[in-house]
């Protein structure tokens, strides 16, 4: 296993995973995973398919437990509170770490509604701070100008890329702290995805990210850190500069270079 | 190339079309034979009195359908009220809570018997609990007994469309923070609409043209009444006894009655359509 060695005394760790082993009933979908999500940085997860990596972004915010067989061990400390806690209120955690899922999936109402509707389970807002702050994640995701003129569309009359995009501004809207992308351009076009790695880059001065990507090229344009996973088990870890150029395995290397995977 | 092959294969769907297409002549000859003999003796009974008067004493001249047509909207009405919350509620709860726990397992079970029931069962079921009880006949009876067949058409419907909405939408709402009943009404349920009001047409169409459960429940009655509390006339027991009757004045009546109940399961199900397409297109 490898322990993540960041030099940098200054970073503060937001999320810690400790031990942590995930179920799929009997299959083991994740192998002892030891990990440290660095605040205000971009995380990137790589691995084939199957390897896990999506795995471990759904037990960060608990996804995994809508559904009844699945279960994860150990601990994922989120600024010191362990998150695995049963205790642990799901709808609070997930307020504070906001998804954006591999295919867009804007809500059946307006554009405005799509935004509004997280930003009204947590905050009591009046009309004009309402409408301040769905302009204000429209145009953090850089969606503002192509859709302030139809904000009463539906968000389904959007292209797939400006679906996407809504879907980000959806959770950047609720002000979450760490913002987990499940392959958010999988299904994209280049120019949409060329905006929403923009706009990954854009959203670490405030917030943390873990991206999983199958685009090599991807991970190495927008993280700061990147872990390889294989098999359900961390191979890697390290800072995605290191990672590419000079990966200390031979497993990784062999990923990166196309070799295997 | 098998050229034996390639021309058995031809000859075969020939074969196969030519057989479907009689099979659907068939069936559109019947449906427009129906039609045409109703809209010939149908038309022929619609006047205004129609809609003004009440059903003809024996013997007597004229008349109309103003008590049936009144109590039919009153009963089909008060039907869709009680049915549709209720239908619509459990569907949910199949969809949503329930999904594969043991209540759930046993609540679709009896909701595929109630949909195959002969309804004249149900309509003897509530004789039983509760006209024989109160020894009288109601319009109340009557709306539960059209509730109960219902009640599962809106259940199934609601049920099958809020499954077809794909789990990564109500994912995308739950990681929003949304607890589960945000997610159901606000999310998932919208993204249904249009397929669950689809199934309250269909059901308001199909015990618009009920007859048997209204037989031991509401009954009849000869005279204007919206009292739900005694027998109350409505249009297919009215055509039931006119049809076969020996005034040729009541015999016109029962083509109007029919006539009337096929034009609004008409339009129910063009209605029922259009919000299906809706759907689609969106």
């Amino acid at each position: 296993m490898t322990e993540p060695k960041t030099n940098e005394q200054a970073l503060k760790t937001a999320i810690q995973i400790r031990n942590l082993n995930f179920y799929y009933g009997k299959f083991q979908g994740l192998k002892n995973i030891n990990l440290d999500i660095v605040e205000h940085r971009v995380t990137a997860f790589i691995g084939p398919s199957g390897c896990g990596k999506s795995t471990l972004l759904r037990a960060l915010n608990r996804m995994y437990s809508l559904y009844p067989g699945q279960r994860a061990e150990g601990e994922i400390n989120f600024y010191g509170q362990n998150i695995l806690d049963p205790k642990q209120d799901l709808n609070l955690l997930r307020a504070r770490i906001g998804m954006v899922f591999q295919k867009p999936t804007p809500f059946p109402m307006s554009i405005y509604d799509n935004i509004a509707f997280g930003v009204r389970l947590y905050e009591n807002l009046r009309k004009g701070e309402m409408d301040e702050r769905v302009q204000w994640a429209l145009t953090k995701t850089a969606l503002w100008n192509e859709a302030k003129d139809k904000l009463n569309q539906s968000g389904l009359a959007l292209s797939g890329g400006q679906q996407q995009r809504l879907c980000i501004a959806r959770s950047v809207a609720v002000k979450p702290s760490l913002i987990l992308l499940d392959e958010p351009t999988s299904a994209l076009d280049p120019i949409s995805t060329a905006k929403i790695e923009e706009l990954v880059h854009e959203l670490k001065s405030e917030y943390t990210v873990a991206i999983v990507t199958h685009n090599m090229q991807q991970a190495a344009r927008v993280s700061d850190f990147t872990a390889y996973m294989y098999l359900g088990e961390m191979i890697e870890y390290g800072k995605t500069d290191e990672i590419f150029i000079k990966p200390k395995k031979q497993e990784t290397e062999d990923y990166i270079t196309g070799r295997f995977g | 190339m098998d050229q034996n092959l390639y021309r058995r294969r031809i000859l075969i769907n020939r074969i196969g079309i030519t057989l479907s297409m009689l099979a659907m002549c068939l069936g559109l000859f019947v449906l427009l034979w129906i039609l045409a003999v109703l809209f010939k003796n149908g038309f022929q009974a619609l006047d205004l009195n129609l809609f003004t008067h009440s059903t003809p004493a024996p013997g007597s001249e004229g008349g109309g359908l103003a008590n049936a047509i009144v109590g039919s909207l009153l009963l089909v009405g008060f039907a869709t009220l009680v049915s549709t919350p209720i239908g619509i509620l459990a569907g949910i709860y199949l969809a949503e809570y329930g999904d594969t726990s043991k209540t759930a397992e046993v609540t679709r079970f009896m909701t595929d018997i109630m949909l195959s029931a002969p309804s004249i069962v149900l309509g003897l079921f509530v004789y039983a609990i509760l006209v024989a009880q109160v020894k009288h006949f109601s319009g109340w009876a009557g709306t539960i007994a059209l509730s109960l067949i219902a009640i599962p058409v809106v259940l199934r419907t609601t049920e099958n469309m809020l499954r077809l909405v794909p789990g990564s939408l109500r994912e995308a709402a739950f990681a929003l923070g949304a607890p589960r009943w945000k997610v159901t009404t606000m999310v998932t349920l919208r993204a249904a609409k249009s397929g669950v009001v689809t199934g309250v047409l269909l059901a308001l169409a199909r015990i618009s043209g009920e007859t048997a459960p209204l037989l031991f429940t509401a009954l009849n009655n000869q005279f204007f009444s919206m009292n739900m509390n005694g027998p109350m006339s409505n249009l297919p027991v009215v055509i039931f006894q006119f049809a076969m009757s020996p005034y040729d004045n009541w015999v016109r009546l029962a083509w109007g009655g029919a006539l009337l109940i096929t034009l609004t399961v008409l339009v129910l199900n063009i209605l029922a359509r259009v919000f299906f397409r809706e759907k689609i297109s969106s």
